[in-house]
């Protein structure tokens, strides 16, 4: 059957189809989807983990009970995972165990762009790369057969651009049944990773690697497709796309096993061709090893290292190269172009995390709007680190409430290696609900004992909001839907030891000032929890506001929330979007002038 | 099917326009016409309120999801801004079908940056083709009285030019719709076609 379907979902259909009985994952762009689709399975035991590392360990644990199991993640969750990835890397499986890896070239919705194809290399363990949904689709059965036969891990990377996109699957309709029993055999040697049996893994990895090289020389998706001789192109992934439209009469080694490389057929392909050009997207990992094996290829000379690829880079290089020879078709840029205004992403109107920015960064001296020559405002005297999450658009004007976002949960961590180091500033790390389950207690442990006088901001909006409102610990609900476990924020918090702690509600602006404050002002460890929906959840929280323009003396101070429904549209004087508004109230409550209240009736009144 | 035709669409709006939905419809009516079809969507890390662009080919065999600059048949651009922003995207006498509608960005609400005037809009398209047609999407779906049937309208004027069938459409918009919506959205999507035949260019 013919479907029309996204990487991730054909990832997985195709892990559903390999007789996957095991699933965890922590969202992340661009592999949130996949564990979207395989909690559909009834048939699959499938989690949100607290975190990467805890999916690798569950998943890991599954398998060494004998379940297929599979761990998707984003790249840099991998970051967060590789402990217990270099560690079952090292046991090896007993059921099944692919990685998902899912990197972001381009940084569409990431910290950093990194190319994860150098953890396998590390963990010494297979790499499969899809070049479509139906190469996903077909690839999954193999990963989980390769980790079996080899005892291995198996890594499938994708990336943004073979997650995100949809081509045509041929679906099979039966899937295989899981042929191993539920049942873990102890095995000291194999499990118990004390130095004298990591010592007798370490060369069965070798030879791991040894044999899984012969196999990929039979692997069929390693495959040469024969074309002119002029010109002969290693590629895989995505970037096998852009170069077989660019250079249609070339030949190709396809490769879907990219590490460890087949070197025979490498050899082989380099014999029929007069010129390799390899494409791939981000290091030159394929180019560095054929390099390695004494074979004469081009690749990041021509082909960037940095961003994504698409078939104008392809061809842009190939010009380079000599490779094209025809003259550019249309001239692609227009003559005449106006810079069109930017649409940066933004906190929604409504949003929960918007109150306590504007309050701190009104504490701290930082509001000011965008194109601003006011100078008068003066240094901050506050220091802010920030995390991952939508908060992390704190940082734009007219909030400026952000100074670092590095990684998940590095915000508490960075704020006491401030304070220890000895700056003057009042020092706050801000976090949000799911970022603090996920790698936040743990330097919160750090602040209460090594005495840290930082005050945190967990701003809970109970979802993981960015990667599209996904359940998490707090919530108490499952991937399914399904009433779980419900972690309290504030009884963890306590429970490590902290004494002041705060709950305050995100759209009430006079509690937030003092709760801030009183955070602010104390000697101690202090935590605010600002509690309130994302606005996605609870798209409307009240009354539509309007502003009476007989009262308002254009102050400019609601202006200051950076919410989109407040505008300067005609001039001067701000209006409220009636259809953007959500009645949060937090413009009426902060203006000076009391000129902002419900929208009158009869609603031909109403503004714009 | 000729071994000749490709059909490269490039959806753009902001999130929330519905455009996302659009773009799958049509890579569905695509391949139950026999095509091969690849869609990819861009969208930032906002929720809310960014720039939203989908990349729809149809051919008898398609490599890349993403489309050349310079390269696309149709344009279908949801929100002006978003029109102007992808115009070099568009081939030289292509099609673009631009809805009359402006959401300026906080930018221009703040007065930092302008937005661009109708005839800024005409002018940039114009460079590459001829062949604009402005509609009234957000104007229609209002009369039809639901605002969210825009991105259903946008696919009724662009099936004018496509070659697929009628009933294919109405059945893949209705595999997508909850029941209750049907009618609604069959008839944005006639109110789609006539728009273009009295649209002039």
């Amino acid at each position: 059957m013919k479907k029309l379907l996204s990487g991730n979902e054909a990832l997985a259909l195709g892990a559903h189809n390999a007789g996957v009985t095991f699933a965890a994952a922590y969202p992340g762009t661009p592999s949130t989807e996949i564990m979207e689709a395989i909690a559909r399975f009834k048939d699959i035991y499938a989690e949100w983990s607290t975190n990467e590392k805890v999916a690798m360990e569950v998943a890991m644990g599954a398998c060494y009970a004998g379940a297929r199991a599979m761990v998707s993640m984003k790249q840099v969750g991998l970051n967060v995972a590789a402990d217990p990835f270099l560690a079952v890397a090292t046991t090896g499986v007993n059921g099944g165990l692919v990685l998902i890896s899912a990197d972001d070239p381009g940084i569409h919705s990431s910290q950093g762009e990194q190319d994860n194809r150098h953890y396998a290399e590390l963990a010494k363990v297979p790499i499969l790369e899809p070049t479509d949904s139906q190469t996903a689709y077909d690839l999954m059965a193999y990963a989980f057969e390769i980790s079996e036969q080899f005892d291995t891990p198996v890594m499938l990377r994708t990336t943004t651009r073979i997650s995100h996109s949809k081509s045509i699957v041929e679906v099979k309709e039966t899937p295989i049944l899981p042929t191993s029993k539920i049942a873990f055999s102890p095995d000291m040697q194999k499990y118990v990773m004390l130095p004298v049996n990591a010592r007798l893994r370490h060369p069965l990895m070798e030879e791991r690697l040894v044999k899984l090289a012969a196999y990929g020389e039979k692997f069929p998706f390693n495959k040469i497709e024969m074309g002119e001789r002029q010109l002969g192109v290693i590629a895989t992934g995505i970037s096998y796309q852009y170069a077989r439209e660019v250079f249609p009469e070339a030949s190709f080694l396809k490769l879907g096993m990219t590490y460890p490389l087949p070197e025979k057929i490498i050899r082989e392909f380099a014999a029929k061709v007069d010129r390799i050009l390899v494409v791939e997207e981000l290091d030159p990992f394929i180019e560095e090893h054929i390099k390695a094996m004494g074979i004469k290829v081009d690749g990041k000379q021509y082909i960037p290292r940095t961003g994504e690829l698409n078939s104008d880079i392809i061809e842009s290089a190939g010009r380079k190269m000599g490779l094209i020879k025809t003259t550019a078709a249309a001239q692609k840029k227009l003559p005449v172009a106006i810079e069109p205004a930017k649409r940066p992403p933004l906190l929604c109107p409504g949003c929960p995390h918007s109150g306590f920015f504007y309050v701190l960064a009104g504490m701290g001296q930082r509001l000011k709007l965008p194109g601003s020559k006011d100078k008068t405002v003066k240094e901050s005297n506050m220091i802010i680190t920030g995390d991952i999450g939508c908060y992390t658009l704190g940082a734009y004007p007219p909030l400026n409430a952000l100074d670092t976002n590095g990684c998940m949960g590095s915000s508490i961590g960075t704020a006491i290696g401030m304070e220890k180091a000895g700056v003057s500033a009042k020092i706050v790390a801000v976090i949000g609900d799911s970022t603090f389950l996920h790698s936040g207690i743990t330097p919160l442990v750090d602040a209460v004992y090594n005495q840290s006088k930082i005050t945190v901001i967990i701003s809970d909006n109970s979802t993981t909001a960015m990667t599209g409102h996904q359940e998490h610990p707090g919530t108490g609900i499952s991937v399914q839907g399904e009433t779980v476990g419900k972690v309290i924020l504030e009884d963890v918090v306590r429970g490590v030891g902290v004494k002041n702690v705060v709950v305050v509600d995100s759209f009430n602006i006079r509690e937030l000032r003092k709760t801030i404050k009183g955070a602010l002002d104390s000697q101690e460890l202090s935590v605010v929890i600002v509690r309130g929906a994302c606005v996605v959840h609870v798209p409307k929280h009240g009354a539509t506001q309007m502003i009476d323009t007989e009262k308002c003396n254009q102050c400019g101070i609601c202006l200051l929330v950076g919410c989109p429904a407040i505008q300067t549209t005609h001039g001067k004087q701000p209006i409220i979007d009636i259809g953007m508004c959500t009645g949060c109230t937090i413009c009426q409550q902060i203006c000076p002038k009391q000129a902002i209240g419900p929208v009158s009736r009869p609603k031909t009144e109403a503004q714009h | 099917m000729s071994t000749k035709t490709k059909i490269d669409l490039l959806l753009t709006g902001v999130g929330g326009q519905g455009n996302i939905l659009a773009s799958d419809i049509i890579g569905e009516v695509a391949m139950t016409a026999g095509y091969d079809v690849k869609k990819t969507d861009t969208l930032g890390m906002a929720q809310r309120g960014g720039s939203v662009v989908s990349h729809v080919r149809i051919a008898e065999k398609v490599y890349s999801p993403l489309i050349k600059e310079g390269e696309v048949d149709f344009l279908l651009a949801f929100e002006k801004l978003e029109g102007i922003r992808w115009a070099s995207y568009l081939r030289p006498g292509g099609i673009a079908i631009i809805n009359n509608h402006a959401l300026p960005p906080l930018s221009v609400n703040l007065g930092v940056e302008k937005y661009p005037t109708d005839t800024e809009v005409m002018q940039v398209l114009k460079q590459r083709s001829e062949r604009i047609y402005l509609v009234e999407g957000n104007l229609r779906a209002i009369e039809l009285g639901n605002a969210k049937t825009l991105n259903i309208f946008i696919l009724g004027c662009v099936s004018v030019f496509l070659p697929f069938k009628l009933p294919s459409w109405q059945e893949t918009i209705a595999k997508h719709l909850p029941e209750k919506l049907w009618k609604l959205n069959m008839t944005a999507f006639e109110t789609g076609r006539k728009e273009i035949e009295n649209v002039h260019v």
